[in-house]
């Protein structure tokens, strides 16, 4: 099948993982990758105990400490202590890899796989976590999965699976400045919707995307499951390579060499169909602001709150006690999150604290920063950002989710508004009652300023 | 996991599209180490409202859930799911379910069935109008009926077949360790190790 006819990106990575492919039956892939965090695997390690099964490659398999932590000093509470026990716990019995709060390496499970070299093109990486798209960046097929199936990767390192359609998101143009990796998600979710990509594997293409570091292709990749996609891809390239080189986990010497030769085979043939295909114009973007209860409800940084046009459209107008008409730029948000796995990495450091220079938080806001990993929290440090946040007058935190689902201390209270670099808007996503506004880091950096939403142009 | 082939129930009306995990079973409650539990937690929110369709004195007791578009979208949690079938859920109706939500339920034996818009609305007139109407799954005529309407949902052969036998992935799964332990005698010697 594979390089008979010309091929995409995906199709090549799921051909080259089949370990046994039977007509009316799903494929089983092989598994190269397993990212393990404590919220989704402690039912899966239980169900191997009852079994009397054991975790079959624990050398392809890593923990970290990311949903539950707390990122200021102080006790955790119980429940979520409980839960970071039972993981160290079972990492310990099945022997795997886990980098517990306060080890170097801890941080949010799709920040430190890249980070270590871990996530390296042609890869197929899985999590039970659903931005495990994020590391398709690398040209991975990376997504998320169940408990159900955390429990048979970890016995198996394979997973029956149905391949999906392929789908071309095409950005093409430059970006006008201002416009960044979250801007141009952002604008696809709002064009597409958040059903838009289901049952398909997105790849980004397009000098647009060719054009972005490869944070800012992780930041896109990573809320792929906004628009409903099954994973998102980009295909690895010389900005890939170089990403990759000298990290940790990254092949040596001649393994480099021949690594290389495999990752130029991957990108999408000459002539390769996909099922679907979009187009977007880069030059027309604009910084994106949500305004609803999901990420497809979002419109530019120069838009009013649009009026509902149907019944979910009304709901999430009453939920966030906005007025249709309303200019963006007149919202006034409470607090600032700057985290998440979409938008904690240095690169949105760099960018949010290049905005703060010799600047301060608006009075009477809340701002926080809380970095992707330890790793990019010293990183930030050595760099001096920490002391730019500090100054203008944000709260410098330890790595974790955070108040991206509001699992640990960091939360929205009733009614308070945010503007967040997180992926989702969702009711309640934030803390209950939470408004949850999804900006860049440059937009949330900007917003913290001024005290109403508005892009970096504007101060 | 628990066998599906006919389940006959009362069903209830959620009439809102895109109902994302969150909503299903919000994070606050995932903190639980354990498989059982999450039926409490169900729509934890909404269900403040007393006026909250699963409220209502009709619904209680019902065990199929009749929903719109996009269904389950945002997180993987299976807790979703768990929190679904722990309140007595057996199968669900929406004109489409996220993917992993999907999947989740067909690993736990809780019946996704997606029908056309056209067809979910006319189960939900017939519920609406009769709250008490009895509907029928049958998962080998891969049919839904009840109040007057009669749909043929779409599944594939394996997946049914894994339903109505309730049989586990795994066990499926290590019956080809020969063909795991080839396939992994050709990796790549430079692919990463942790």
């Amino acid at each position: 099948m594979c390089g008979m006819s010309p091929s995409t990106l995906a199709e090549k990575v799921w051909e080259r993982h089949v370990v046994h492919r039977v007509d009316g039956e799903p494929d089983l892939l092989y598994v190269d990758l397993h990212l393990v965090h404590e919220v989704t695997s402690p039912q899966a390690f239980d169900g191997l105990r009852i079994a009397g099964r054991a975790v079959r490659r624990p050398d392809l398999t890593l923990a970290t400490m990311d949903h539950n932590v707390p990122t200021a000093p102080g006790p955790s509470d119980p429940i979520s202590e409980r839960q970071m026990e039972a993981l160290r716990r079972n990492c310990e019995a099945f022997g795997i890899t886990l980098f517990p709060t306060g080890h170097a390496g801890q941080g949010i499970v799709h920040v430190i796989g890249p980070q270590m070299g871990l996530t390296q093109p042609g890869l197929v990486i899985v999590c039970g976590d659903s931005h495990t798209s994020t590391h398709g960046a690398f040209g991975a097929l990376a997504f998320g999965i169940g408990t159900s199936e955390v429990e048979h990767v970890l016995a198996t390192q394979t997973l029956p699976q149905r391949r999906p359609g392929t789908m071309a998101v095409t950005v093409e143009g430059d970006l006008p400045a201002g416009v960044s990796a979250k801007d141009v998600i952002l604008g696809i979710i709002a064009r597409i919707g958040t059903g838009g990509g289901v049952g398909h594997i997105l790849e980004y293409r397009g000098s647009a995307i060719r054009s972005l570091s490869m944070e800012g292709r992780m930041t896109v990749c990573n809320m792929s499951i906004e628009a409903g996609a099954r994973a998102g891809m980009v295909a690895p390239d010389d900005t890939t390579f170089a990403y990759l080189e000298g990290r940790p986990h990254a092949p040596k010497g001649a393994d480099w060499e021949r690594a290389l030769e495999e990752w130029r085979s991957l990108p999408t043939d000459e002539g390769a169909a996909f099922d679907r295909e979009v187009l977007i114009d880069a030059t027309e973007l604009r910084p994106h602001v949500s305004w609803g209860t999901n990420p497809g409800q979002t419109v530019t940084i120069d838009d009013v709150v649009p009026e509902p046009n149907d019944e979910a459209a009304e709901r999430a107008l009453a939920y966030m006690a906005l007025e249709p008409g309303t200019p963006i730029r007149e919202i006034r948000p409470d607090t600032i999150f700057i985290g998440s796995c979409t938008n904690a990495r240095i690169e949105d450091l760099r960018e949010a604290a290049r905005i703060l220079e010799g600047r301060r938080v608006h009075a009477g806001l809340r701002a926080m920063v809380v970095p992707g990993s330890m790793l990019v929290k010293r990183q930030a440090e050595r760099e001096g950002l920490d002391r730019v946040f500090t100054s203008a007058g944000f709260e410098w935190r330890d790595a974790g989710c955070s108040m991206c689902l509001g699992m640990n201390p960091d939360q929205l209270a009733p009614g308070e508004r945010s503007a967040s670099t997180s992926n989702r808007n969702f009711e309640g996503r934030q803390g209950k009652g939470g408004r949850t506004h999804l900006v860049s880091p440059a937009v949330a950096a900007a917003t913290a300023v001024a005290g109403h939403f508005c892009a970096p142009e504007d101060l | 996991m628990r066998p599906f082939r006919v389940h006959t129930g009362r069903a209830v009306v959620l009439d809102r599209a895109d109902v994302d995990t969150d909503q299903i079973v919000p994070a606050e409650h995932l903190k639980r180490i354990e498989r059982t539990g999450f039926g409490p937690f169900l729509f934890a929110e909404w269900r403040k409202d007393p006026d909250f369709a699963l409220n209502r004195p009709e619904s209680q007791g019902a065990t199929i859930l009749l929903t719109g578009p996009n269904f389950g979208s945002g997180s993987s949690r299976e807790h979703a799911v768990w929190a679904l079938e722990d309140a007595g859920f057996r199968a669900i109706v929406a004109p489409s379910f996220a993917d992993i939500f999907r999947t989740n339920c067909t690993k736990v034996g809780l019946l996704p069935m997606a029908l056309p818009e056209a067809t979910v609305r006319e189960l939900m007139d017939a519920v609406r109008a009769d709250p008490a109407v009895q509907l029928t799954v049958d998962l080998e005529e891969r049919t839904v009926q009840g109040g007057g309407v009669r749909a043929r949902f779409e599944i594939d052969d394996f997946t049914r077949h894994r339903l109505l036998e309730g049989l586990d992935d795994i066990d499926l799964t290590l019956r080809r360790a020969d063909a795991i332990a080839r396939y992994e005698a050709t990796r790549q010697p430079w692919l990463p190790t942790v």
